[in-house]
């Protein structure tokens, strides 16, 4: 028999915003937010707390390119490649990010501390080329720049 | 070389004590809120531009006990960056805005909206928010606002997505009608609009519809903030009086060597330089929700059409075939003619195609992407086909 192993913070997330079903989205957000995507299981536990299939919460979540089904780094950065950025050097700052951290566009450092995505436009054309790390808009960011700034994440 | 500048404007972003407004609205009755929005002539800033009175007239004249406010906040037009600057610096005007409508139509409920990239305002929102209820608990008034954030899905902002999206599902488009003044969020009257908007109204509220009428022309009534970038020196945010030819923007914004401007953004559409005299900003000439994007001659066209394109494919909901299967041919096709495997002839077959994406979409997003395809292929023929 399968035993039903209790998820904390799933539970914890359901007492917060509620168990309908206008709820699932935060709920899945704050997942995201603890533990840098969502996991097969997570979503079946969720799925289970609010009595809505777990197909229903798959669907759901990749819906949304910022809830994460894959497994994301510590910091996500989020190069924005819309028109703007793209115009105004979007592709030097991708090639220094992806020399420094070692990776290629949609990977993750080894050490899952970043993950390197794409982002459509994210607001700041006025002040391209920007990037998100998380929820930190960097922008007018240039090869030095972005260099400078991942040092501090690195160090971090 | 015309020497006119375009008039600047500061209403939106203008500092002013949100309470003494409240305080006015809290004692009027919604009908005369609802007629002075007419009034004014006050149209959508969200795109859109379907006149703010009437929305709020035919959702206040419905019976049923509960309606809602939806701010849309959901800003994600390539090209746009104007309500991130209203939410940052005029918060309490957006909310105030929605206790306006929310007495106008007698919602209890409002919610906003807002865009997941724009995550990093939300501790200084929630602040001004606290300041509001305070207010609204002071004046008897039982109005509450909630935020929701969204997660990076540009269909989102087509407002029956957005209502899909609040009540925790896929940010799918509804089918039209009915309308959200009928059956909006939670299948309740709705109103939906979009910040600027808001904030609009606040301000004819404070000064009056004349005073607002004063501005613009007959079609375009009032001032509009701009999101402006591109090939300009001066890259910004900018409210400025409605009405303006490109011709007139562009010497005012451009760095001299302008070719074309991209109004609307990537669902907008691209004005050359030959019709920047005759072409007027507004709902005359060309709406827009505000993204102006200035193209100089050293930017190829087809990159430019390519990267619009591939926004499309991408941001696509994928729930209706004119538009999921649509976008993806229209990219492969301009790449196609590009690397000259498919002759130039074929570019009025995607035009074509793009024609029939306008009338079988069902929403917005997939209407509108025939407007940048049309007038880039239109008017650059060249650089697309060499
Ligand atoms: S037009 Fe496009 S975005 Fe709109 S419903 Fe159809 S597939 Fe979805
Ligand atoms: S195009 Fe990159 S932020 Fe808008």
């Amino acid at each position: 028999m399968e035993t039903i192993i209790e998820n904390e913070l799933v539970r914890e997330l359901a007492n917060k915003h509620g168990r309908t079903r206008e709820s699932l989205i935060p709920i899945l957000q704050d997942l995201v937010v603890h533990n840098r995507f969502l996991s097969r299981q997570d979503m079946v536990d969720v799925a289970r707390e609010l009595d809505i299939s777990a197909a229903d919460v798959f669907g759901t979540a990749t819906f949304y390119s910022f809830l994460d089904t894959e497994v994301r780094g510590k910091y996500v950065i989020r190069i924005c490649k819309t028109i703007s950025c793209a115009m105004k050097g979007k592709n030097d700052i991708l090639s220094t990010i992806e020399e420094i951290l070692k990776v290629k566009m949609g990977e993750t450092t080894p050490d899952r501390k970043f993950s390197l995505l794409e982002a459509n436009c994210i607001g700041w054309c006025h002040k391209a080329p920007a990037m998100l790390i998380n929820d930190t808009p960097y922008t007018e960011l240039t090869p030095r720049k972005v260099t400078e700034i991942l040092r501090e994440y690195i160090k971090k | 070389m015309s020497s006119q500048h375009v008039k600047r404007v500061d209403l939106i972003f203008e500092k002013i004590e949100c309470r003494d407004v409240l305080k006015k609205i809290v004692d009027m009755e919604p009908d005369a809120i609802c007629q002075e929005l007419l009034e004014s002539d006050l149209k959508g800033r969200g795109g859109a531009g379907f006149p703010t009175g009437l929305k709020w007239c035919f959702t206040a004249s419905e019976k049923d006990p509960v309606k809602y406010i939806v701010c849309n906040a959901d800003e994600g037009e390539p090209g746009t960056f104007k309500d991130r600057e209203i939410l940052d610096l005029v918060p309490g005007k957006v909310f105030c805005g929605m206790a306006i409508a929310g007495k106008a139509i007698g919602a209890k409920m409002g919610y906003v909206y807002l865009r997941g990239e724009y995550k990093f305002l939300i501790p200084k929102l929630n602040e001004e928010l606290k300041k509001f209820h305070q207010t609204m608990d002071e004046f008897n008034q039982n109005f509450r606002i909630q935020i929701r954030l969204g997660s990076g899905a540009y269909i989102c902002g087509e407002e029956s997505a957005l209502f899909e999206s609040i009540e925790g599902k896929r940010g799918e488009p509804r089918n039209k009608p009915p309308y959200p003044t009928k059956s909006g969020l939670f299948g309740k009257p709705t109103v939906i609009n979009n910040v600027e908007t808001l904030v609009h109204s606040v301000m004819i509220m404070k000064y009056g519809a004349s005073h607002f009428k004063e501005l613009g022309t007959k079609d375009s009534r009032g001032s509009k903030v701009f999101s402006i970038s591109g090939d300009t020196p001066k890259a910004g945010i900018y409210e400025l009086e409605l009405g303006m030819t490109v011709d007139e923007f562009v010497n005012d914004f451009g760095d001299g060597d302008t070719k074309a401007v991209q109004v609307g953004g990537a669902s907008g559409f691209c004005v050359p330089r030959k019709k920047f005299e005759e072409t007027i900003i507004g709902f005359e000439g060309v709406p827009t929700g505000g993204s102006m994007k200035l193209f100089n001659s050293t930017r190829s066209m087809y990159n430019v059409l390519h990267n619009y394109l591939d926004f499309f494919t991408e941001e696509s909901c994928g729930q209706c075939t004119p538009c999921r299967v649509g976008c993806q041919q229209l990219l492969k096709g301009v790449e196609a003619v590009k690397r000259g495997e498919k002759n130039s002839k074929y570019l009025d077959e995607l035009v074509k195609l793009a024609k029939t994406m306008k009338r079988a979409s069902k929403c917005g997003l997939g209407q509108s992407v025939g407007n940048a395809f049309g007038s880039i292929v239109e008017n650059f023929k060249e650089e697309i086909i060499y």
